[in-house]
């Protein structure tokens, strides 16, 4: 039941399902009313989605979302004061703090996934990117089907290194070395890739237009090819919680619905304090109307 | 915890059972490698700073200050991304683009070079330990520097130095979890890889530590029986 459930979450990703989902009140709204905090997990470095800003505090599209839903969750607990407190997580430490409710909600750039719906839950997708490469301007790679022979490297564990991976063995495509070069972390990537012991890096575009942006000649690089994964991000809350899910839920829901949405996504992304300048795409703006689910 | 999801089958599922298994090869090989390389370096350094020669006392003591002191996490940097930048440029993209298993390569040579330094301050102290007189009734019996150390002073320091080093060679197989920030997939990163994929973080990692603590109780007992095997009547006290 568990398998099925998770299976039609992930085929579908809209947030039709979680709100018709069996009644069941998780321990986070309890906790939230009984601390009177509201506990947002972020991470230092998903520019522009949640980073630690030059003034060393929490920020991005995905923290300004998650600080609407904390205003939600204060008004449906009918509470006079609430404290909003962050804490930086690191991929390792993430899933281990959520389900001890050290964090009530994680607020980043994850992917939703099946595999990975099943230790946690996903909210209403709140962005959408996909896999493309970043190369540099004069390597005359164009997509994937370039990389023969030259050297591709990866986020250790990403979507985007799964991706690659399929579209590698489907097409029969040669890397250089035989194999993914794997490193820890956009930073490491970017390295391999200035210092030429990579021709590519693949990731998802949004992430690849911001390490472009921040370069020290951001004219050097391109994001080139076609998407060869789908990547719906979302808010990552405990499992079994569906009074909390519905309170994010609906606050992504109203947030589209009354246009405040594009106002957060204007802010941080055109052109964004790091100067990404990345419009909202057609597929975004057609999840948008999705999960903006009536009154 | 009271949400947390246990699912350990999925450490038996393809593909997770393999990247476990490769994990742990690499974690070995790497270990292995770097002890291989360790051993060796570090007992002619600490043998070079117990010699008479000032020379030699200087590059042994040098090397062992350098090796010693910068973090190990730092050095592993320094060898996979500063010091192809400064070799000269043919050999420099040799090292980047065409040396075989790059990571894999650095990671071991930089993790040999740091255990070298350990070793060596080992040996030394092992050598110390002896005290000057046998040095001197070795050379009052007409014996060579060579065989001074070779029959007289390093059977019975190398005996004095087993536990000790039996900690630098359980040190090489925990430290080669480094190895992952230059993206060699040992076992520490094929735990995160799990963990990544699946979210499945306590038993990624829980699988993790009770093959590092199966591998170093291995080494241990290892090093117990080389120990009670070398042991000399009447020299050494008996330690465990």
């Amino acid at each position: 039941m568990k398998l099925m459930f998770a299976a039609l979450l992930g085929s579908l990703t809209l947030a039709v399902l979680p709100m018709a989902a069996s009644a069941q009140d998780g321990p986070t709204m309890k906790r939230i009313a009984e601390t009177k905090t509201f506990t947002i997990g972020h991470r230092d470095a998903s520019v522009p989605l949640s980073y630690i800003g030059p003034d060393g505090k929490a920020q991005g599209y995905s923290i300004d979302i998650c600080l609407k839903i904390a205003e939600a969750a204060k008004e449906e607990l009918k509470l006079d004061k609430m404290e909003v407190k962050f804490v930086p997580l690191t991929p390792q430490t993430r899933i281990p703090l959520l389900t001890a409710g050290t964090v009530d909600i994680i607020c980043e750039s994850s992917t939703h996934t099946i595999g990975r719906s099943r230790q946690i839950a996903f909210l209403s997708t709140t962005f959408l990117t996909g896999s493309k490469l970043l190369v540099r301007k004069d390597s005359g790679i164009k997509s994937l089907d370039d990389m023969n022979g030259k050297a591709l490297v990866a986020a250790l564990g990403t979507t985007n290194e799964k991706a690659a991976q399929v579209e590698i063995d489907r097409k029969g495509i040669k890397l250089k070395g035989g194999e993914i070069i794997k490193v820890k972390d956009h930073s490491q990537a970017m390295l391999n890739l200035d210092q030429g012991r990579a021709d590519a890096y693949v990731s998802d575009d949004v992430v690849l237009f911001g390490l472009a942006s921040a370069a020290k000649n951001p004219a050097e690089w391109e994001v080139v090819g076609p998407y060869f994964s789908y990547d719906p991000y979302g808010m990552m809350i405990a499992r079994n919680n569906d009074d909390f899910r519905l309170v994010g839920d609906a606050t992504i829901a109203r947030l589209v619905s009354s246009g405040e949405m594009q106002k957060i996504y204007d802010k941080w992304f055109m052109p964004g304090p790091t100067n990404i300048n990345y419009p909202m795409s057609d597929r975004l703006k057609t999840n948008m109307g999705l999960v903006a689910l009536p009154e | 915890m009271g949400s947390y999801n246990w699912n350990w089958p999925i450490l038996l599922k393809s593909p997770y059972f393999g990247w476990i298994v490769s994990g742990f090869e690499y974690t070995c090989l790497i270990a292995v490698l770097a002890w291989l390389i360790a051993f060796p370096l570090g007992s002619a350094i600490g043998i070079a700073r117990s010699v008479d020669n000032r020379f030699a006392r200087a590059v042994g003591t040098f090397y062992v200050d350098i090796f010693r002191n910068i973090p190990l996490l730092v050095q592993m940097f320094l060898w996979y991304f500063v010091v192809p930048e400064l070799l000269p440029h043919d050999l420099g993209r040799w090292v980047k683009r065409d040396m075989p298993y790059p990571q894999l390569t650095t990671a071991i040579f930089c993790l040999g070079l740091y255990t070298a330094s350990r070793v060596a301050e080992q040996v030394r102290s092992g050598l110390g330990a002896i005290g000057e007189g046998q040095r001197y009734a070795g050379m009052a019996m007409g014996l060579t520097g060579f065989q001074v150390y070779r029959y007289v002073l390093l059977p019975v320091a190398y005996r004095i130095i087993i536990p000790p080093l039996t900690s630098e060679f359980l040190g090489v197989f925990k430290n080669s979890s480094l190895a992952l920030t230059i993206g060699v997939l040992e076992l520490t990163s094929q735990a995160r890889q799990i963990e990544e994929y699946t979210f499945a973080s306590f038993e990624a990692f829980t699988v993790a530590t009770v093959l590092y603590c199966a591998v170093t109780l291995l080494v241990i007992l290892l090093m117990r029986v080389i120990e009670g095997r070398t042991r000399i009547p009447g020299t050494i006290t008996v330690g465990g």
